[in-house]
This record gives structure tokens, sequence and C-alpha cells, in this order.
């Protein structure tokens, strides 16, 4: 029944998110900076984290499929279909839902237990988009950019091991990687980091506009935020997978 | 001028106002003063429009508050200021931005003549050289000021404050509450203040509601309130020993 009533309110929440700016240049202004704030304060670790998985997942292929009946270049082109179709969209959305979600909602809900959200609402502005539309939008757009990036890492880190460790030539490697590539597998991957960065954003939003209490609830808030936000990813990751491959 | 008629405000099944009706005049410091938990902070934040109420009106100025779209409210609120118990300042932005904020939102005044009107309101709250901090980096008078100086920014008919001298020394405390008389009659305000501080009750109470248990019990002045025979209001009002001694 709880579960319910959130869900309702998480509606409801959206709603307000995408009422009318008071004022256009100012909503712009504040998405510019949570493009920096969400986006290009994330390059770093979205860089660390593809480099070594893209390393990682070639050394498995290459012993899983370490059999000379299976051409050398299914390593890569397997790598490749594994960073494009999951790992550069939903691990790395998972992994942002834990930095990104828990800056999110502890900042808003910091602000709600210090009434600052009560001021903004006194003064009669809608709080709930003036917080959080800037930070949908911003992840909206620069999620998929991280994504893209992510991709392009991954392989190079793949690359490099398999060149470190005599995995396979690097004619095998890109001749896998363009081998029977298809487009819309990168179309089906951007169209998930959009509906991602929608839920961490939301989400996280959510949980911190509606804190109560003190600092300790705004660390609930803030864990709850992450939880949720990747219960949500995970779940939508099937839908549209479901939907856009099968 | 706010006219609450047979306010009354429930959180589930636990009732906490109680058919309040008051009248806060213009010009004047309204106080709304009882002991902690009595429903002040719930009062005004049903005045402001943060709580809905669960029956009554509320009248600003003749103009039905309680019945008017969110449009509406939305225009009725920018002829309103408030200052938060804990100030309630940005604390990302500097106080200049923090008093920047309302006239960024909602006025399409140059840079140049908001920047003005920000070194007027400090001025006013008796601040210099503090725009460029942050609210961590000032003392709490001194956010107190701050908060005052942006709820005045957009020069409001109506001024709410929330405990605004809680937390704060007896000398500052005293600065602050002349601050609010000065500044409300200045503009011709109607300010509405909530307090359980009888220091201030006795510096600025021109008109005073005492609420008891979500209900208005007692209605009067600062000289009126040490002659009520209001058993409750009298055990409000001479709890401290300088009070009683006050009453000889």
């Amino acid at each position: 029944m709880k579960f319910f009533t959130h869900l309702g309110q998480y509606f409801l929440l959206v709603l307000r998110i995408f009422g009318k700016p008071e004022k256009h240049r100012l909503y712009f202004n504040q998405t510019l900076r949570e493009m920096d704030n969400l986006g290009i304060k994330s390059l770093g670790i979205a860089v660390i984290i593809s480099f070594f998985i893209g390393m990682v997942v070639i050394i498995h292929m290459t012993i899983n499929m370490g059999n000379p009946l299976i051409p050398a270049f299914y390593v890569s082109f397997t790598t490749r279909d594994v960073l494009v179709l999951e790992f550069s969209s939903t691990v790395l959305s998972l992994i942002l839902a834990g930095k990104v979600g828990s800056l999110i909602a502890s900042e808003i809900g910091t602000m709600r237990v210090t009434e600052q959200i009560d001021a903004l609402d006194a003064m009669g502005i809608n709080s709930a988009s003036y917080l959080i539309q800037p930070k949908v939008i911003a992840a909206m757009f620069v999620n998929p950019l991280l994504v893209i990036l992510s991709i392009f890492i991954g392989l190079i880190g793949g690359w490099v091991v398999s060149q470190m460790g005599g995995l396979l030539t690097s004619y095998d490697y890109f001749y896998g990687l363009r081998f029977q590539f298809d487009p819309y597998y990168l179309v089906y991957t951007l169209i998930k980091s959009v509906i991602f960065a929608f839920i961490i954003t939301s989400v996280s939003g959510y949980f911190g506009y509606y804190t109560k209490g003190g600092a300790m609830e705004v660390g609930k808030s803030s864990t709850q935020a992450v939880v949720y936000s990747m219960i949500f990813i995970l779940i939508s990751n099937y839908a549209v997978t479901e939907i856009m491959l099968t | 001028m706010i006219q609450l008629d047979s306010v009354s405000k429930y959180f589930g099944k636990t009732m906490v106002l109680n058919e309040v009706n008051a009248l806060f005049e213009e010009g004047k410091t309204n106080l709304i003063i009882g002991q902690s938990g009595s429903g002040k902070t719930v009062l005004l934040k049903c005045i402001v429009g943060l709580h809905e109420i669960s029956s009554g009106n509320i009248y600003y100025d003749e103009r039905n508050f309680s019945g008017m779209s969110s449009q509406e409210r939305k225009l009725i609120r920018q002829e309103m200021g408030m200052v938060f118990q804990g100030g309630a300042l940005f604390d990302s932005m500097t106080v200049e931005q923090n008093i920047r904020f309302p006239l960024n939102m909602f006025t399409s005044k140059t840079r140049e003549e908001k920047i003005e009107r920000v070194n007027f309101c400090l001025d006013r709250v008796n601040l210099d050289k503090v725009n460029k901090l942050y609210p961590a980096e000032i003392s709490g008078g001194m956010r107190k000021r701050v908060s005052i100086a942006r709820a005045i920014a957009l020069n409001p008919k109506y001024l709410f404050c929330d405990e605004p001298n809680s937390g704060l020394d007896p000398q500052t405390a005293i600065v602050i509450d002349n601050l609010i008389r000065e500044i409300t009659r200045e503009y011709n305000m109607t300010t509405v203040i909530n307090t359980h501080d009888m220091n201030s009750v006795m510096e600025i109470g021109e008109n005073v509601i005492f609420i008891s248990e979500g209900a208005v019990i007692w209605t009067g002045n600062c000289e009126e309130i040490l002659k009520a025979d209001n058993k409750t209001l009298q055990d409000f009002v001479f709890a401290s020993e300088l009070m009683k001694k006050i009453k000889g």
C-alpha cells in the first residue's frame, strides 16, 4: 500500500517538475550548471571504470573463447557487443546512480530540512520544477555522451590489454570491432541511457524533495534514492530490451 | 490587512488548529504567541499557504487566499516576504545572490538596478561588506538580517517572521525586533511574527494573539497582556523569574 502511495506521489512530483518555468533564462543557466555538475564531474569515474572493464572483458572473452574453431576476431566482436549493449549504458548508469543519485538526494534533502524549499515555495516559485527540472534535462543530455565515451574508452582498454598480453593482433581486434556492426544497437543503448538518466535524477529528486527530519533522514533519503534508482534502472532495462530487441 | 475566518487544520485525524479567528493589521507588528507545540508555526505556514487549511478562509485585503487557484496564489505570494526560523538562506549562493534571487525571478530590472536594490536592502538592515560572503561565513544575527533583506527585496505588502530571534543573544534579538518594527512602519506592511519570546512581546507586541492547543484564547497588546486574567496566558507570560519580578 505504501509503495503505491509513493508511486502516486512520485508521478505527481514529475508533473510538477515539468511545470512552466518562472524564467526560462534562469532555468537554462541552471541546466548548464547541472550539466557540469552531473556530467563533466562524472567524466573521471566513467573513464576509469570503462577502461578497466574493457580490459577485464577482453581477458574473459579470450579465456572463454580460446578455441581453435572460433576465429580470433570473435573476441573483440563479443567485447564490443558487451560494452555497447549492456556495460556502457546499464552498468555505467548503475554506477552513476550511486554517485549522482546520492548527490541529488542529499542536496535537495538538505534544502528541505533547512527550510530552503519552503523559502522557494513562499516566494511563489515552483520549487520542484526549479530544483529538479534542470537536473533531469541536464542528465538526459549528458548521459548519452558519457555512454558513447564509455564505449570508446572501454574498447581502447580492451585493445591495450590485447596488445600487452599478446591476446590477439591489432588487425583481428579492429576487424572484430567492425564485424557485423548493427547501428541499431547504438540507438538502443542511447535510448536506454536517456531513460536511465531520467530515472536517476527524478527518483533521487523525489527522495530528496520529500525528506522529513534532520541529518539522519537526509542520509536515509540518499541511500533510498540510490537503491530505488538502481531497481528501476534494472526493471526498465529489461522492459526496453524486451521491446527493442525481441 | 490579513483576516483569518474560522481556520482549522487537521493532520490526519489530529486537530492542530481549531476555528482560529484573527485580524492582523497593516503597519503594525502582529504577534502570534504560545507554547511550543501550540500550533503557531502551523498557523503561520497555513497563512502563507505552505500548508493547506482544512476549513475556514484567509483573506489578504479582502482577497480570499484559500479560495484562489495556484496561479492566483503565485501572484499574491510575490507580495509576501518571509523570514524563516533558521534564515533559510540558499547556502550555495552568496549574500548578494540570495537577495538578488527574488529580483531575478520576478522582475525585469537590469543587473545594475538589481545590485542597487540589493545594496539598499542590505543597508536597510544595517549590513555592509558582506555581499560576497556565503551564509556559512556570517554570524547567526547577520543571517537573520540577510533573511530580512531578502524578504523585503520585492517591497512586500505582507511580512511573515517565524521566530526571528530564536538562537540569538538578547541584545541582537532586540535589534532584530526593532528592525522588523521599523521596516513595518516605514513600508506600512502587515507583519505577522511567530514567537514564544516574552522580550519580543514586550518590545514590539502591538497586536498579540495567544494560541493554546490550536485555538486563540486571548487577543490584545503588550500592555494589556500583563493585566490579562486568563490562567493559561498568565502561566505562559509569567513563567520566568524576570517576568514574575515585573509583575511584582
